[in-house]
């Protein structure tokens, strides 16, 4: 659905972008995470050519943006919506003419974008609120005012940049929820950036993680897991610094062990082994519970012991000596 | 000098005045409010970016600014003449005073464009706005408030210019002081005047204020 090739952005000696590939599935949401100043916010906007990339293409809907004219790049982006960090709301309009502003760009006729918009604010729960203006609304109210804004056109693509950055965590919550809800309910396609882990494990189908421009790690959430020595697993269950000698045990959904099984005392059973557990995690990531594990065997049958855990289909990676 | 006397010099002066300031503050308008617009859209990282034509009316509204205005009204004295047909009276004062209130108005409506966020500017073309879009339904809404305050401000800067019109014989409030309070020592004319001034000047400060209190969303 969107295809960014051989991405760089240049201010000046500054590179912001440096030769990043990204592929987002028709019906996903995708998630870039990073540190502020990672490049993840340049990239996001070079999606829709808020900023023009100094070298690479970019293709949104089969339609590559960055081969298009002014007109025809204006035409295209009306079919993108974009939600913000700060709202980015217009402060003069009521939240009905905030949500109205893209349909008049559109020149939509005035009746049928009324009838859209009262359509749209039920979609985002603010039916009441068509008459208030921005300040009298809570961050969370606002968001959803851009969320129906950014939906005015029916894109089929939808970016977010930050949307939940501004937010408390509850609210962060039900605005991911509303997300999530309109990317199952109308397939739409949304490609976030975020610096913060929970909006990749409660939302995102997949992963990138940016750090000085470029993309150092791509793929499904569940596919990354399961690949060893993983950035994302890494960031997603943070353990202490492995001590030489101990055992990190990744259970994900594409293994056959599940995390709710109970491998460590059937391990402790079956082998001659003590396992000390070190540390942990385990929480649901991308709609799969999966976690991680570190653990110390000790004794005669511990090569046994890893052997088998490997069969039942885990990730298992010994730290060396 | 009685109030029976000084009455009506008083209505005609004053309407003098309101004349002038209300031609040039339309014409300040229709000219300062473009000005304005363009100073920002040229700049780097505007609608329009132009270095050297954003170089260009910096330079023009600087020397603008720059001038006091009885200079400047002798200074343009041939381009009244062009326009107006004629260098005395009322008329022919909106000529100087509006071309000394154009730079001064767009720099104000400069600075209230300036406190329109970029991400309202960005969000607008992010959703395929136009340029013209973006400044007429974008730019200039949102900072109506802030460009009423300059409006405001210019109105009073234009009465006070105006009391200068005297000497290219534009009457006004002014003029009535200089010629009946100072040259003929009628300190109760003088004071009169004073306060008439005054009090348009407050008047105007509280309606501006009101109005753009009122227009204020944020």
């Amino acid at each position: 659905m969107i295809k960014v090739s051989g991405l760089r952005k240049a201010y000046g000696s500054v590179v912001a972008v440096d030769g990043v590939d990204l592929h987002v599935r028709e019906g996903e949401i995708f998630g870039v995470l990073g540190r502020s100043g990672a490049g993840k916010s340049t990239l996001l906007r070079c999606v829709n050519l808020l900023e023009r990339p100094t070298e690479g293409s970019v293709t949104v809907g089969g339609q590559e943006l960055t081969a298009l004219g002014e007109r025809e790049l204006r035409r295209a982006r009306q079919g993108i919506g974009m939600i913000h960090q700060h709202f980015a709301l217009l402060s003069s309009r009521t939240v009905a003419g905030n949500v109205a502003f893209p349909l008049e760009i559109m020149g939509v006729p005035r009746d049928e974008r009324a009838r859209r918009v009262e359509e749209l604010l039920d979609l985002v729960g603010l039916a009441g609120k068509a008459g208030a203006y921005p300040a009298q609304l809570s961050g969370g109210q606002k968001q959803r005012v851009g969320i129906a804004r950014a939906l005015a056109g029916r894109p089929s693509v939808l970016l977010s940049d930050e949307a939940t950055s501004a937010l408390d965590p509850g609210t962060t919550q039900s605005i991911l929820a509303l997300l999530k809800r309109l990317n199952r309910d109308f397939g739409l396609t949304i490609l976030l950036i975020t610096h913060e882990m929970d909006v990749i494990k409660s939302v995102c189908d997949s992963a990138a993680i940016m750090s000085e421009g470029r993309i150092e790690e791509a793929g499904r959430i569940a596919d990354l897991l399961a690949r060893p020595g993983s950035r994302l697993t890494e960031e997603l269950f943070p353990l202490p610094p492995a001590e030489p000698g101990s055992v990190t045990i990744t259970f994900t959904g594409t293994y056959s062990g599940r995390a709710d099984e109970p491998v460590v005392s059937q391990v402790v059973r079956k082998f001659d082994v003590d396992v000390n557990i070190l540390g942990g995690a385990l929480e649901d990531v991308a709609g799969v519970s999966a976690g991680r594990l570190r653990v110390r065997l000790t004794g005669e049958e511990s090569d046994a012991a890893l052997r088998y855990l490997r069969d039942r289909g885990l990730l298992v990676e010994v730290a060396s000596r | 000098m009685t109030w029976s006397d000084m009455s009506p010099l008083l209505w005609e002066a004053t309407g003098q005045t309101a004349q002038m300031v209300a031609w040039s503050t339309l014409f300040t308008v229709l000219f300062g409010l473009p000005l304005g617009v363009a100073l920002v859209a040229t700049d780097r990282g505007g609608l329009f970016p132009a270095p050297v034509v954003r170089r260009v009316l910096g330079v023009v509204v600087n020397v603008g600014r720059s001038l006091p205005f009885i200079v400047l009204m002798i200074a343009v004295i041939p381009v009244t003449r062009m326009i107006t047909g004629t260098t005395i009276g009322t008329g022919a004062a909106a000529v100087p005073l509006t071309i000394g209130a154009v730079p001064f108005f767009a720099r104000l409506v400069e600075t209230a464009l300036r406190g329109v966020g970029r991400d309202v500017v960005q969000a607008a073309q992010a959703m395929g706005a136009s340029r013209g879009t973006i400044v007429g339904k974008v730019l200039l809404p949102e900072a109506l408030p802030g460009l009423i305050a300059a409006l405001t401000v210019t109105v009073v800067t234009l009465i006070s210019y105006s009391a200068m019109a005297g000497v290219i014989g534009g009457g006004g409030l002014g003029d009535l002081a200089v010629r009946y309070g100072y040259q003929r020592f009628e300190t109760g004319l003088m004071i009169v005047t004073v306060v008439v001034l005054v009090v348009i000047v407050q008047a105007v400060q509280s309606l501006g204020d009101a109005v753009s209190h009122r227009l204020t969303r944020r």
